[in-house]
């Protein structure tokens, strides 16, 4: 992918980028992003655009948001300390606690901005997809939290391994629709909700979990979840004395890989890694490690990485973490890889799951089964750069894994007799 | 002539017999990949322009029928490279003008310039894509037009004045009317104010308007001549092929005369 790009272009890319010069107008991240729709949204989309341009960056708006993420979500969210995971590894581990956040992810920044924002522009109801299910509930919750109907479209196969956030999401009041469609995960969930958005597009608000689709998804998501990374630059250095070396975070769609880097972008001393799902295996349809093997293309509204065949045919995924488990990636992920930016590595389904253990053991949390891509990689960082200062993304909580998790049974980490 | 103006002959033509020109959808190589040449004869004989779907694995503009059909074409192997040499074999044979409707990203994949000179060379007139609004069809649009081959441009009942203006300008071939603000398979049929805005959009444009999306029968082909030259059938088509039925013997039952 650097190919396609000069060093100079990149350069000047790298440069608007730090800048937040991007998107451009037409919505672009260089040459990524744009806005691929079917002409019946496009007011639908115009409408938004002229809302997010007006209201984001209004000061009633952002006080509002702040607020909410002070007093409903939690914010900000601790900076830890992780001393045990960093004797073992022989670096100094630093975790941000996204699944202290209310709900038990990064999920809910966005969701909550977004609630706000479909208020204010006067949506009768609320409509949103979830994979891990995560985005889901958070989309439930802060529709619950300003008062508009939600309905949530989630792919069969999710609903079964993330079966107790089903329960949660209309428990919270929102209707969930079960999509038999396609790959009946996160992409046919997308999918789905489109073709409902088609359907009624004046009086409904697409809320829009990741940092991917058409423009201005990927630049808005990325604003409202970039409080992770605002935050953790600055903890960093209170607690721990300066910025770290390396930090890393899971990528599926790229949402909170893209808020906790987005204001890391600066600081070129900081080495920035995004860990994709290496899944069973590196052949087609056996992982979702779309920035690591995919080329370019168009998926549901944007211009980015994705993983098809020869003939432009959106490829199966496979990863057992549902909130990875998606054969595209937000254009600004395409942007940073193809610059140089940020590097994109894989940790596969083992990884992941010794990982998880990993975490578990010599820290008492239980992390997501997508954050334990990112502790993967980052063990496995540990043991070329002892003695650096590493930040990890901690996204979310690992409860929702219940189901795939007991397939699994402990292995590796016994606790203090064993 | 150039390619994408034989469709607005042949809509024309049908006009000047005192019909609907009727323009029938199938997706190519559905329910099978054997009879698609077959199944295409039959429909061009019948219908005036005749539109061929590519089959994607993201159909995100598409109701149940058509992603169902789109669904069983992927599994039969079927890609537009194949869609090109079946086309290749009958393009002697068949003289209605012949679209093909692809989301954009089977078609960058193929690449541009070539998608151009393979789909002259077969017959091919004109392209919709429903996932490539005005803004981003620059690339496709010049390199298709250098061939002669249009890109169709579709409006719908939300498409602000100004907008449809500037899309009915831009269209080639035809002017697809989207005649309900939903996905394609709709069973309302053609809503109350489809008159009034069918006439509007005729009158914006300079090319022949045809109207599509929910049209299942000849009444509605028959409303939507009374205000449009042509109307397209898709997912009823398509069920009818799911069904094992005749595809041209239910075409025959939608012509009717315009009003």
């Amino acid at each position: 992918m650097k190919s396609i790009l000069a060093a100079s272009e990149a350069a000047a890319l790298l440069a608007s980028s730090i800048k937040g010069e991007l998107p451009d107008e037409r919505g672009r991240f260089g040459p990524f992003g744009g806005r691929y729709i079917p002409e019946t949204l496009v007011p639908a989309f115009e409408r938004l655009e002229a809302g997010v341009k007006r209201y984001l960056p209004d000061a009633d708006f952002q006080q509002a948001f702040r607020r909410e993420l002070r007093q409903w979500v939690g914010r900000p969210t601790a900076l830890t300390f992780a001393a045990r995971l960093s004797e073992s590894w022989g670096t100094e581990v630093w975790l941000k606690r996204e699944d202290l956040a209310h709900t038990g992810a990064h999920k809910i920044n966005n969701a909550i901005g977004q609630a706000l924002l479909a208020k204010r522009l006067g949506a009768k109801r609320v409509i949103a997809e979830t994979g891990a299910g995560q985005h889901g509930v958070a989309s439930a919750a802060a529709c619950a939290r300003v008062g508009l109907p939600c309905r949530v479209f989630m792919g069969t196969v999710d609903m079964e391994r993330q079966a107790p956030n089903v329960d949660r999401m209309r428990r919270l009041g929102a209707e969930v629709v079960s999509v038999e469609t396609g790959d009946r995960t996160l992409r046919a969930a997308i999918d789905e909700a489109m073709r409902a958005w088609v359907s009624d597009p004046n009086d409904t608000y697409y809320l829009l979990g990741s940092a991917v689709g058409p423009h201005p998804y990927p630049y808005l998501v990325r604003e409202l979840q970039s409080v992770i990374g605002e935050e953790a630059r600055q903890q960093m250095l209170d607690q721990a004395g300066g910025l770290p070396d390396v930090a890393f975070a899971c990528v599926g769609g790229g949402s909170n890989a893209i808020g906790l880097f987005y204001p890391l972008l600066g600081d070129a001393e900081i080495e920035l890694i995004g860990v994709e799902a290496g899944g069973t295996g590196s052949g087609l349809g056996q992982n979702a490690a779309t920035l690591a093997t995919g080329t370019p293309g168009v998926l549901q509204g944007c211009y980015s990485i994705i993983l098809q065949d020869d003939d432009g045919q959106v490829q199966e995924t496979h990863s057992i973490s549902a909130g990875l488990d998606y054969a595209g990636v937000g254009p600004e992920h395409a942007l940073l890889q193809a610059i140089g930016r940020v590097a994109y590595v894989t940790a596969d389904d083992e990884e992941a799951l010794a990982a998880l253990e990993e975490v578990c053991a010599l820290e008492g949390i239980l992390t997501a089964l997508e954050t334990a891509h990112a502790y993967a990689a980052a063990k496995r960082w540990s043991k070329d750069n002892p003695g650096k200062r590493i930040l990890i993304g901690n996204s979310g909580r690992g409860d929702k894994d219940m189901p795939t998790l007991s397939q699994h049974p402990v292995r590796i980490f016994r606790h203090a007799s064993a | 002539m150039q390619a994408h103006e034989k469709i607005g002959v042949a809509i024309n033509a049908a006009r000047d017999a005192g019909r609907t020109a009727l323009v029938p959808f199938i997706t190519a190589g559905y329910p099978d990949t054997a009879t698609f040449v077959e199944t295409l004869q039959a429909i061009s004989a019948v219908g005036d322009v005749v539109e061929i779907g590519v089959p994607f694995s993201d159909p995100m503009a598409d109701g149940m029928t058509i992603q169902r059909s789109s669904h069983a074409a992927l599994q039969n192997g079927v890609s537009l490279k194949w869609i090109f040499e079946q086309l290749d074999r009958v393009k002697n044979r068949i003289e209605t003008p012949l679209v093909l409707m692809s989301y954009i990203n089977p078609l960058l994949a193929f690449g541009y310039e070539e998608l151009a000179a393979r789909a002259l060379a077969c017959g091919v007139c004109a392209f919709i894509v429903p996932d490539l609004p005005l803004e981003e069809c620059d690339d496709l649009r010049t390199a298709l037009e250098a061939k002669g081959v249009g890109l169709i441009q579709l409006v719908t009942p939300a498409t602000p004045d100004d907008r449809l203006k500037r899309l009915a300008q831009a269209s080639r071939g035809f002017l697809y009317a989207v005649t309900v603000t939903g996905i394609t398979g709709g069973s309302d049929g053609p809503s109350d104010d489809l008159p009034s805005y069918l006439d509007k959009v005729s009158a914006a444009s300079p090319l022949p308007v045809c109207a599509g999306f929910g049209i299942r029968n000849a009444a509605d082909v028959a409303s939507a001549g009374q205000h449009a030259a042509g109307a397209i059938v898709g997912s009823a088509l398509v069920e009818v092929l799911e069904r094992g039925e005749d595809p041209a013997a239910f075409l025959k039952t939608l012509i009717c005369n315009s009003g």
